[in-house]
């Protein structure tokens, strides 16, 4: 079996394999055309895992950029803990692999030709197409943030858009006993607990570097991802520093004035900031959207058992820009996405029939030293819907459910495990083991 | 389905090659395929040979099949001190266990 050879093995024994055996209608002169759209979590990841599963499938990779800078763990550059340079990428591992990497910007999809137009370079031909553009951010949602406003309100939720070391900066200037105010948006958003992972590590720079410092978390829904674990560990690690406002508690912004560095709740509280971040709304990635992709609501309606789209044949698209629920918008996510959407989309070009998914995710988020929690969920296609597997999955135990020691090795293994789970899934990613 | 995809395993082990593409045609590759999706998330903890990292565990190699299956059901009732083992066993089924052991257990 493949799986106890090593994967060199795997790729150099299933190419001496006479394709024809294994997929008797696509002979050698015709291979599958697989085109994927954006080199992030779910673009990357299909890009991967269509090279090593399908040695007779060409699969190309557009990306815009030279490099990738993930989202994950980029809330531990804001906490001091990682360096820029530590989560940020190239695309030589998959091109080593041999994806074929394309850096240019997909301006046009033309779902009838099948093919896709470039900024710079010709057009690119595909048997079957997957998107991972990611997300755009609601510009004017919040009333007065704008792209310009984001200079001075940086949002650092979308690497591509704005550096996550625009914040940074900010906060390192900020002085000790300033005031950091977050607005945080309604869901569904790209990463549910990520803003609140945001706040723990603002909180760990603080409690070092200024311990005057206050965070105010404005916040758009009423409760969120990981809740009590969150909250018990601010108690715990941060008291008094932090304070959490939900919807009806007048937490919603909806203006911002970035001149006075003002943000205004929905019941009309003014507050004022020292650094402000400000989270938008968002929505599917441009491209997406262009292509008619997405519905009303900005997303991208997809069929679960294959992510092709509800509303264009023979695109799938992927990650933060489809609509998925109960699935959170998560990178580990997307990554199992991706290998379903690649499966799918080679077995429906064959005629052949795909296997039925089972997709999952684990987050983890640090919320101080050798202090980490997680939520995890697996998930199936029921008909129409995703549905989560029931009795699966679920947080990490909350503190009263363990004696101390344990509690204490829990957070500190997840803390560790953490790390490892960072470098597995970006190491599969971009080809490097 | 299950049955020809051990026998496939066992005539590729057997061979030391993978012969079981030849052998057995395109329910073998399916197989695959659907082994890779069933572990598609594995990977993005212990990585992609199985070998781990940063205290999670090496799962390459380490238990026999039927080992490997009682670990991943004991992960489900919670023993064993997991931290997040048991949250995951819980989503999958025991079909699914013995077509992970394909890829993580030691070949038989
Ligand atoms: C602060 C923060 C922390 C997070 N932490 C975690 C975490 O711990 N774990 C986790 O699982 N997830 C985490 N996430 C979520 C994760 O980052 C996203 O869910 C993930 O990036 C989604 O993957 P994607 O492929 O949809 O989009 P992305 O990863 O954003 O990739 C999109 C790519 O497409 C490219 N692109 C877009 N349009 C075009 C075009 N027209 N032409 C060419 N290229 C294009 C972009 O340049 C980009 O590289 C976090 C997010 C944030 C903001
Ligand atoms: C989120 C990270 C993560 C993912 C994803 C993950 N594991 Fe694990 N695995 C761990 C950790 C951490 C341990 C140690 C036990 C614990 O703390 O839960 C472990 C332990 C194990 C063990 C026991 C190893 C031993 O020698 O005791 C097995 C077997 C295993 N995992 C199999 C799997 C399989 C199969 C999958 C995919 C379905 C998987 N794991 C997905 C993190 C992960």
């Amino acid at each position: 079996m493949a799986y106890t050879l090593t994967r060199r093995g795997l790729l150099a024994s299933a190419a001496a394999v006479p394709l024809a055996l294994a997929a008797p209608r696509v002979s050698a002169q015709a291979r599958m055309r697989l085109v994927i759209i954006g080199g992030g979590f779910g673009g990357a990841s299909a890009a991967r895992f269509a090279r090593d599963a399908f040695p007779d499938v060409e699969v190309t990779l557009i990306e815009r950029a030279r490099t990738f800078t993930t989202c994950p763990y980029g809330n531990l550059v804001l906490g001091g803990m990682r360096k820029i340079e530590d989560i940020t990428f190239t695309y030589d591992g998959l091109a080593r692999r041999g994806v074929r990497v394309v850096h240019d910007e997909a301006v046009a999809v033309d779902a009838s030709a099948k093919t896709v137009r470039l900024r710079n370079g010709g057009p690119v031909s595909y048997d079957r197409l997957i998107m991972s553009p990611g997300i755009d951010l609601r510009w004017g949602a919040i009333d007065g943030y704008t792209e310009d406003a984001a200079e001075r309100m940086p949002h650092g939720w979308a690497p591509y858009v704005q550096p996550i070391t625009v914040l940074e900066r900010q906060l390192r200037a900020m002085p000790d006993g300033g005031v950091f105010v977050m607005a945080i948006p309604d869901n569904p958003f790209r990463c549910p607990p990520g803003p609140y992972e945001r706040i723990s590590m603002v909180a760990h720079y603080f409690k070092q570097a200024k311990p005057r410092a206050k965070i105010l978390a404005l916040d758009a829904k009423n409760g969120f991802s990981k809740q009590p674990l969150f909250q018990e560990a601010w108690e715990e690690l941060y008291p008094g520093m932090i304070e959490w406002r939900g919807a009806s508690n007048d937490g919603r912004v909806v203006r911002v004035n970035p001149t006075a560095m003002t943000v205004h709740t929905e019941f009309g509280d003014t507050v004022k900031a020292d650094v402000a971040n400000v989270i938008p709304p968002q929505m599917a990635g441009r491209i997406a959207r262009d292509a008619g992709l997405a519905n009303q609501t900005g997303w991208c309606p997809v069929k679960p058992q294959t992510f092709e789209s509800a509303l264009v044949p023979g695109i799938h698209v992927i990650g933060d820009a489809s609509i998925a629920a109960p699935m959170p918008k998560s990178g580990f996510v997307a990554s199992t996405h991706a290998k379903q959407a690649v499966a799918a989309a080679v077995a429906l070009h064959r005629g052949e029939t795909p296997a039925n998914p089972v997709y999952f995710n684990t987050c983890y988020s640090h919320v101080g030293t050798d202090y980490g929690i997680s939520i995890v969920g697996v998930y199936r296609a029921e008909g129409d819907r995703f549905i989560e597997v029931p009795n699966s999955g679920g947080i990490s135990p909350r503190n009263a459910t363990m004696s101390r020691e344990r509690k204490e090795e829990q957070r500190r293994l997840e803390a560790h495990y953490a790390d490892g789970w960072y470098e597995a899934l970006t190491r599969q990613m971009f080809g490097l083991g | 389905m299950l049955s020809t995809l051990l026998r496939g395993c066992c005539i590729a082990a057997a061979g030391g090659v993978m012969v079981l593409l030849s052998a057995g045609a395109p329910a073998h590759a399916n197989d695959e395929v659907r082994i890779g999706l069933i572990t598609g998330g594995c990977v993005g903890c212990h990585g992609g040979e199985g070998g781990g990292g940063h205290g999670i565990p090496n799962i390459a190699k380490t238990m026999t099949r039927a080992e490997f299956v009682a670990t991943m059901k004991a992960f489900r009732e919670n023993k064993n001190n997991p931290t997040v083992m048991n949250r995951i066993a819980r989503g999958y089924t025991d079909e699914e266990f013995a077509l992970m052991a394909i890829r993580w257990a030691k070949p038989e």
